[in-house]
């Protein structure tokens, strides 16, 4: 379990986050939603150990995260967030065997190219193993990076914005896999998105944050209601409700 | 603006009613004292850069004081004429001008951290220099002039296609590209000047010196006034134009003739600063970035400032150079560069 | 794989070929003296070429670019500086107050002091930003750089003739004790940097994923940057600047090795940089018969290289 305790991040006068604290129960996904500049990706920055908190501990089964030596953290905890390096000379295998890393140090064993095959085949990528990385569509790059997330074999995965620039089919696709090693293999996922349906639809637990607080956290058919939307994300929504899934129509204002 | 109205209406009113006189004159006061107000830190600035300039005026190895130009001293008199006087003009208008014109390339670029130094400007109008010296070696002032300016054009035209092409990067990038690009520019010049024995004296006249300026020998440096009157009218299509070519052709603006211009206003003042003066560094980059965290973004409003600023600094730095080592100068390339260049890291550090 | 060891045999046999046509051609009567000479020579370009090619390659890992090389952090300007405020001080009587190991010693130390400065500056703020360093060393080096055209300025002009020859890289004149005092260093150091590049491997993901894979980033960064301040230091000191070598060769060497394994591109990145500075020096003796400081070529070439990379012809 990884528990956020006071945790507060300003930018000069902006407070960004303000005390925050909550836990993210184990084998669960978490999505972390808000309008922007709510707070979120920071929020999930500082998880990740990849930002600075200004006060306030951030603890991993007991233990504050900043005591872990980062080779060893990252066996538990890994992050995918928006990658930018040009010019990768990678093939998506050489990629996702970089997950291995945290445990192989660059020498690949037998147990590491089993994790890699592993990786490789629950996110379908068989076909396009040995493709490099500048030559795939934005769908299957994000697949990929994935892959090496599911590789790195952590407890926790914590994932920002990981829909972005994706069509549908890719979207849904990706939460499918994220909710299958959810059910399947036992990992903690918390997530950032910007569209509440998908929240609504893949996620066991929803945090709303606004103004840099946690206004509301709990299971998600309970955070999902008409007033709490309307107070996150100060818009009227429709929400309709089919196989105990949510659905929130928010494009017409004129209720 | 409603003082304005009042005015205009007790104006009416009073033409009609003698007695509304008093009132007239009164709100026509509030008017003018209104004004003044706005614009007051441009006032108290152009009155510090005025008592500097007089300052610069006195200041030097002949002894010039007030009661030689009371008493019409004539020797003092011409020499105040022939150099005091044109010295400290030019100080004002390679202030203007430098400072100017690393606000242009800045708007053109929407990157703090350019300017002639570190896009190859300088470097380029160097070259120029060079080049005509070795094509046309009694080449006058004005040749010179012409050579400079034709180089600075061209190398800012490279550069900001270069810039273009590295457009979404860490904003840090673009005037660390520049710098290399003066770089090689500079190296080249390095190599000619080696061949014909000249880089000591190359040096000589590279290093920014307001010392050898003399009535009769500097009146180039006025070419960049009208650039500057340019830059100001044209200022919020610099702007523009700098968000990008889609952008301005969607506002209905010519991309390529506002860019033209801009980099022309820009080669003119740097090629006149440099033939008169030498080369001045940081100027144009540290300047704009002061004014900017002090006053804001918005180019119509601080402009001025710019101008002020600059002139200021640089006749402040002028005559810290002559007093330092009295009677010896320092050159205010020198001094510019290692202030400015303080003055900017310090910039970088804090805005991290 | 295949693939790979044939550019490493290409590469190979042309150094072979450089160094042979290098030795060989228009040997005369004097040979062995010339011989020897010679290999003074190839041996210091042996040692520049493996100082540019590692600290090059690992410095556009770091930055995330292909156009930035480490001198222009500002260690030739400092290195510039040194030169004139000694010539400054001694004038003529330099070469006797100073030989050139005393020369080498003090300014290789003078360089690293530079960068340590540099990187105390920046990382005490607890800043990590890679660029803004790069940046402050720059402007620092134009600092630098006015300070010497003006010291410059007042130096008696006969001196200034022993400034002018520092200001370009050659390959004459260089002692045999102080070849062998920068291979050492240079093997040492080198050593250590090549079993660090899995590192960079894994740094030129970015620095969340780095981060992410448990790699303890600024760390990494901060050793990175004191084995490039040493080879820049070490080749500067011995040669003299050498500029805009770097982007050349780290670009074509990418043209030649797609792989992300720096441990290859690094090697690669050697033997090519070896065979384009004996060659540039070849032309240099026996083409301009060294009118022209292979720097200027150099410059020249990186330099059309440098503009034809940026004027979008090619997407960095």
């Amino acid at each position: 379990m990884i528990k956020a305790e006071d945790i507060s991040k300003s930018y000069g006068n902006n407070m960004v986050l303000d005390n925050i604290t909550m836990q993210f129960p184990k084998g669960k996904v978490i999505s972390l939603i808000g309008s922007n500049g709510a707070g979120k990706s920071t929020l999930l920055s500082i998880i990740s150990r990849l930002l600075e908190q200004d006060q306030g501990t951030i603890a991993m089964d007991g233990k504050k995260i900043t005591e872990f030596k980062n080779k060893k953290l990252a066996r538990h905890l890994s992050i995918l967030r928006q990658s930018n390096n040009v010019g990768l000379k990678l093939t998506v295998e050489e990629l996702v065997s970089f997950g291995r890393f945290p445990y192989s140090q660059g020498r690949l064993k037998e147990e590491d190219h089993q994790k890699i095959e592993e990786a490789i085949r629950f996110l379908s990528l068989e076909e396009i193993q040995d493709s490099y990385l500048d030559e795939l569509s934005g769908g299957q790059k994000q697949r990929a990076y994935l892959a090496m997330v599911v590789a790195q074999d952590t407890e926790y995965i914590l994932l920002d914005e990981p829909l972005n620039n994706l069509d549908m089919k890719y979207s849904v696709q990706i939460m499918t896999i994220l909710r299958r090693l959810a059910d399947e293999l036992d990992k903690t996922i918390i997530i950032v998105l910007h569209d509440i349906n998908f929240a609504s639809h893949y996620s066991d637990y929803i945090a709303a944050l606004k103004d840099g607080n946690i206004e509301y956290y709990g299971i998600t058919n309970e955070i999902i209601t008409e007033q709490i939307l309307q107070d996150v994300f100060d818009i009227n929504c429709a929400i309709t409700e089919r196989n105990g899934k949510k659905t929130c129509n928010y494009f017409n204002h004129n209720l | 603006m409603s003082s304005r109205f009042s005015f205009i209406y007790k104006f009416k009113h009073a033409t009609k009613n003698p007695a509304r006189i008093p009132g007239l004159l009164y709100a026509g006061g509030e008017l003018v004292i209104g004004k003044l107000q706005q614009h007051r830190r441009e006032l108290g600035l152009s009155l510090i850069l005025l008592i500097c300039s007089l300052i610069s005026l006195f200041v030097g190895v002949a002894d010039i004081s007030i009661f030689d130009i009371i008493n019409q001293n004539t020797e003092k008199l011409r020499l105040v004429f022939i150099s005091r006087i044109p010295r400290t003009v030019s100080l004002i208008i390679a202030g203007v001008g430098l400072s100017i014109s690393g606000l242009i390339m800045q708007q053109m670029t929407q990157n703090k951290f350019v300017s002639p130094t570190t896009a190859g400007s300088l470097d380029a109008a160097k070259m120029g220099i060079l080049a005509s010296i070795i094509l046309i070696p009694a080449s006058s002032m004005l040749v010179k002039a012409l050579f400079a300016f034709a180089f600075t054009f061209l190398a800012s035209l490279i550069f900001l296609k270069m810039v273009e092409s590295i457009r979404y990067r860490n904003v840090i990038f673009v005037p660390l590209v520049g710098l290399m690009f003066g770089g090689i520019l500079s190296s080249i010049s390095t190599f000619a000047a080696v061949n014909l024995n000249i880089v000591q004296q190359m040096n000589a006249w590279m290093m920014g010196d307001f010392s050898g300026i003399l009535e009769g020998r500097y009146e180039l440096i006025y070419v960049s006034l009208p650039a500057t009157i340019l830059t100001y009218l044209y200022a919020n299509k610099f702007t523009v134009v700098g968000m990008g070519q889609d952008f301005a052709k969607n506002l209905g603006l010519n991309y390529r003739a506002v860019m033209n211009i801009g980099l022309f206003c820009v080669s003119l003042t740097v090629s006149a600063v440099m033939i008169i003066a030498g080369s001045i560094s940081f100027l144009g980059l540290v300047v704009p970035n002061i004014v900017s965290i002090i006053y804001g973004d918005n180019i119509k409003k601080t402009l001025p400032f710019v101008a002020l600023f600059g002139s200021t600094f640089l006749v402040i730095c002028d005559i810290i150079g002559r007093l330092v080592i009295f009677p010896y100068e320092i050159p205010i390339g020198m001094m510019v560069g290692v202030i400015g260049g303080v003055i900017f890291l310090i910039l970088l550090l804090r805005q991290r | 794989m295949r693939h790979h060891r044939n550019i490493f045999v290409l590469l190979a046999i042309g150094l072979l070929g450089a160094v042979a046509l290098f030795m060989s051609y228009d040997l005369g009567r004097g040979w062995e003296y010339a011989l020897g000479l010679r290999s003074v020579k190839v041996s210091a370009m042996a040692i520049v070429a493996c100082c540019v090619a590692y600290s090059s390659v690992t410095f556009q890992t770091l930055t995330n670019n292909r156009i930035l090389t480490p001198s222009i952090m500002g260690f030739e300007s400092v290195y510039m500086l040194l030169q004139t405020v000694i010539v400054y001080i001694y004038g003529d009587q330099t070469f006797k107050v100073l030989n050139s190991f005393d020369n080498f010693m003090l300014s290789v130390v003078c360089m690293i002091g530079f960068a340590f400065m540099l990187y105390i500056l920046i990382y005490r703020k607890g800043k990590d930003n890679i660029y803004l360093l790069v940046l402050i060393g720059l402007v620092l080096g134009i600092l630098f750089h006015s300070l010497s055209s003006f010291m410059q300025l007042i130096i008696d002009p006969n001196d200034f003739f022993i400034i002018q020859g520092k200001m370009f890289a050659s390959f004459s004149n260089i002692n045999k004790d102080l070849l062998g005092y920068s291979a050492v260093i240079m093997v040492v150091t080198l050593i250590i940097g090549f079993r660090l590049t899995k590192y960079l491997d894994v740094i030129s993901l970015g620095r969340d994923q780095a981060i992410s894979l448990g790699i303890n980033y600024q760390r990494m960064v901060q050793i990175f940057l004191v084995i490039i301040a040493i080879l820049v230091s070490i080749s500067t000191a011995l040669i003299g600047p050498i500029t805009f070598l770097g982007i050349m060769v780290t670009n074509l060497t990418y043209e030649l090795l797609k792989t992300y394994r720096h441990s290859l591109t690094i090697a690669a990145c050697c033997l090519v940089t070896a065979i384009l500075i004996i060659g540039g020096q070849f032309l240099t003796e026996h083409l301009f018969h060294l009118s022209t400081p292979i720097t200027t070529i150099i410059n020249l070439v990186g330099g059309a290289y440098f503009l034809y990379l940026l004027l979008g012809l090619k997407k960095i």
